[in-house]
């Protein structure tokens, strides 16, 4: 005596329309927590993406060289001719270029400096770099151009501004082809950098970039902060992060006195650390599944003994216990599955709004949390139900039929 | 083909033992019309529900067509009760938020019949009762004599051999229980074997046989005359 699944389906249907209010009542607590999980763990997702995003935009499959334990390049005032072992140098930085593996090479200069057009001035973060640098942080022009491609050493007098500077410097007049100052140089602005809106690291508004052996003279120094490698693929960052230790070891006399980091350690760490966020944000958030499980199996209870009179006329027309246990069960699953549908949309809705109010935080819900939280939505909605279905199965038909 | 012997039900209430049923010997031929009247408490609906295998007996033996049914499982009963025995309670018993159709329906979908193979069943058991026009309508919507005819349908749809009415008039009204009666000796004249509890003299007069309950007790079987002419 099997039932036909698509009259089981129907009935439990039926069964459902019929109570409404508690019906509703069931689906409601379901899909809070279902939409509970899938928000929490999209705005997980969220903080993630922006993470890496951020990360990513520093540069792809990049590969960054800092000087061993001279973190800044001022502390080696005397070196007036030659490499000091420690120092990192254009030469350093030219020598990377010598790897097929290696696409750009941007050396790198930072100070603080004071930057004056006229009566006005601003103190801002320069960069000293070369012609690369623009590729390899993926900025943009606004307008102009960046550095000309040319020999690093040379201390061409020309400079790209950041959009806030050229507010500041120049105000309504044009930037372009201009002279502006540092100390007691003067520099010809070239182009403006467009604005990124977001980026960890500096901010390119307020920023000026000079070619990087006119910025070492302005710092009087022969070392770097940073050389920035960019790999040609992601395969290539390690190859490329041992060619560069062996490169510049050999330079060095045979001394690893460079630290090598790669942008994908740091971001997989990250990217681990927020992942375990998420699970543990989801996970807290699966607890109100349960809670939904123990309503469920609160109000099926309630359910079996409002119909008892109808569970009595099912086994009296013959119905088996196990049948009983169907039809219940359907009941459950077709309520938690209808639930879990309405808490994916209020999840959704709910990640759309946060997208919305917050646009820098891409917060949609990972696939797999919807096929999983559904799956659980699903088992937990049965496997509360399994308790209240079995004492309907066991009820006696004569006192159930003898109740009205 | 219905035969009791030795049958006693017991209840246990607190620390007393109420004895529903004491020695109940029986034999009921296929298409009999038997009546059952007693005064309230005599164990009458207990010795249907046995007889309808709602309910087991504590002592004494069953035997329906030459089977032992009081030792069939649960699940052989529920597919006895299903096929042979038809039941009509006096509270009707309709599922509310069904349909006439699909009340009428149940036994044959628990049977595991399609759709499609219930319908023409269904709408001509409907249609005997002269419910045809009523089948999409709620019990709601029905009156007292329309859902027991809706319920006499649900418990012939599936064309039982033995039909068990337990008060079937007894929340009708004079004319609606007159009709309900009629069409239940028009099922008997059918063929079919007729088991009705009553405490309405005149009614259960009308049946060819006529047992009288008391304590627990079979205290009189009489044959009557068809149809209840006096
Ligand atoms: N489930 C039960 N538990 C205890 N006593 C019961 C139960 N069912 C019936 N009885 C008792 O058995 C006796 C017969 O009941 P019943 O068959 O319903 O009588 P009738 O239908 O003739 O009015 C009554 O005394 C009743 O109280
Ligand atoms: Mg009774």
């Amino acid at each position: 005596m099997a039932t036909p699944s698509r009259d089981v389906a129907r009935f439990a249907w039926q069964a459902l329309a019929g109570y409404p209010v508690r019906t509703l009542l069931m689906l409601i607590a379901m899909a809070i927590g279902v939409g509970s999980v899938v928000v929490l763990t999209a705005l997980g997702e969220g903080a993630r993406g922006y993470v890496t995003g951020e990360f990513a935009s520093l540069g792809t499959n990049l590969v960054v060289v800092l000087p061993g334990r001279t973190e800044t390049a001022r502390l080696n005032p005397g070196a007036m001719f030659g490499e000091t072992p420690r120092d990192l140098t254009l030469g350093d930085a030219r020598a990377l270029t010598r790897s097929s593996r290696v696409r750009r090479v941007a050396p790198l200069n930072v100070g603080s400096v004071t930057v004056s057009h006229g009566p006005r001035s601003r103190d801002v973060v320069m960069l000293g770099s070369t012609s690369d640098l623009l590729p390899v942080r993926h900025w943009r022009m606004a307008r102009g151009s960046f550095l000309p491609v040319m020999a690093s050493d040379r201390a061409m007098p020309v400079a790209v501004i950041g959009q806030t500077l050229r507010e500041e410097l120049f105000g309504a007049e044009g930037a372009l082809g201009e002279w502006l100052r540092i100390g007691d140089r003067r520099f010809r602005v070239i182009g403006i950098l467009g604005s990124r809106g977001r980026s960890i690291g500096v901010d390119t508004d307020e920023t000026i970039i000079i070619p990087v052996a006119a910025a070492q003279q302005l710092l009087n120094t022969q070392s770097l902060f940073r050389i920035l490698v960019e790999a040609r693929s992601r395969e290539d960052i390690e190859p490329v992060r041992d060619f560069v230790e062996a490169a510049i070891a050999e330079r060095h006399q045979g001394e690893r006195d460079v630290t090598v980091i790669t942008q994908d350690a740091v971001l997989s760490t990250f990217d681990d650390i927020l992942g375990a966020l998420t699970l543990a944000v989801g996970g807290i958030a699966a607890i109100s599944l349960a809670v939904a499980g123990i309503l469920i199996m609160n109000v099926m209870l309630v359910a079996v003994s409002e119909r008892t009179a109808e569970i009595g006329l099912l086994k009296a027309i013959g119905a088996t216990p196990r049948q009983i246990v169907t039809l219940i069960l359907a009941e459950a699953s077709l309520l938690s599955f209808l639930g879990a549908l309405l808490g994916l949309a209020l999840g959704q809705a709910s990640a759309l709004g946060l997208r919305l109010a917050l646009p820098m935080l891409p917060a949609y819900p990972p696939p797999w949390v919807i096929a999983v939280v559904v799956t659980v939505a699903m088992v937990t909605g049965i496997v509360f139900s399994v308790l209240p279905a079995r004492t309907a199965a066991r009820l006696d038909p004569v006192r159930a039929l003898a109740r009205r | 083909m219905i035969e009791l012997s030795h049958i006693d039900r017991h209840f246990q209430v607190g620390d007393q033992r109420v004895k529903a049923l004491d020695d109940i010997n029986l034999h009921i031929g296929a298409g009999e019309y038997v009546s059952i009247m007693g005064p309230s408490g005599s164990g009458k609906s207990t010795l249907l529900n046995l007889i309808g295998l709602l309910d087991r007996p504590s002592a004494g033996s069953y035997r329906l067509d030459g089977t032992d049914v009081t030792a069939l499982s649960d699940v052989e009963q529920a597919q006895v009760r299903n096929s042979q025995i038809g039941f009509v309670f006096q509270m009707f018993h309709l599922v509310p938020r069904l349909t006439a159709a699909e009340n009428v329906a149940l036994p044959l979908l628990l049977a595991g019949m399609t759709a499609e193979a219930r319908q023409p069943l269904v709408a001509s058991a409907l249609e005997a009762l002269g419910m045809a026009d009523r089948s999409h309508h709620r019990p709601e919507q029905l009156s007292g004599g329309q859902r027991q005819r809706v319920a006499i349908a649900r418990a012939t749809v599936t064309k039982p051999r033995v039909l068990l009415a337990d008060e079937p008039t007894g929340n009708l009204d004079q004319k609606a229980g007159g009709d309900v009666l009629a069409i239940l000796e028009g099922l008997v004249d059918a063929g079919i074997t007729l088991i009705m509890v009553t405490h309405d003299p005149a009614m259960g007069g009308r049946a060819q046989r006529q047992l009288a309950m008391r304590d627990g007790r079979l205290v009189s079987d009489e044959q009557g005359s068809p149809h209840g002419d006096p």
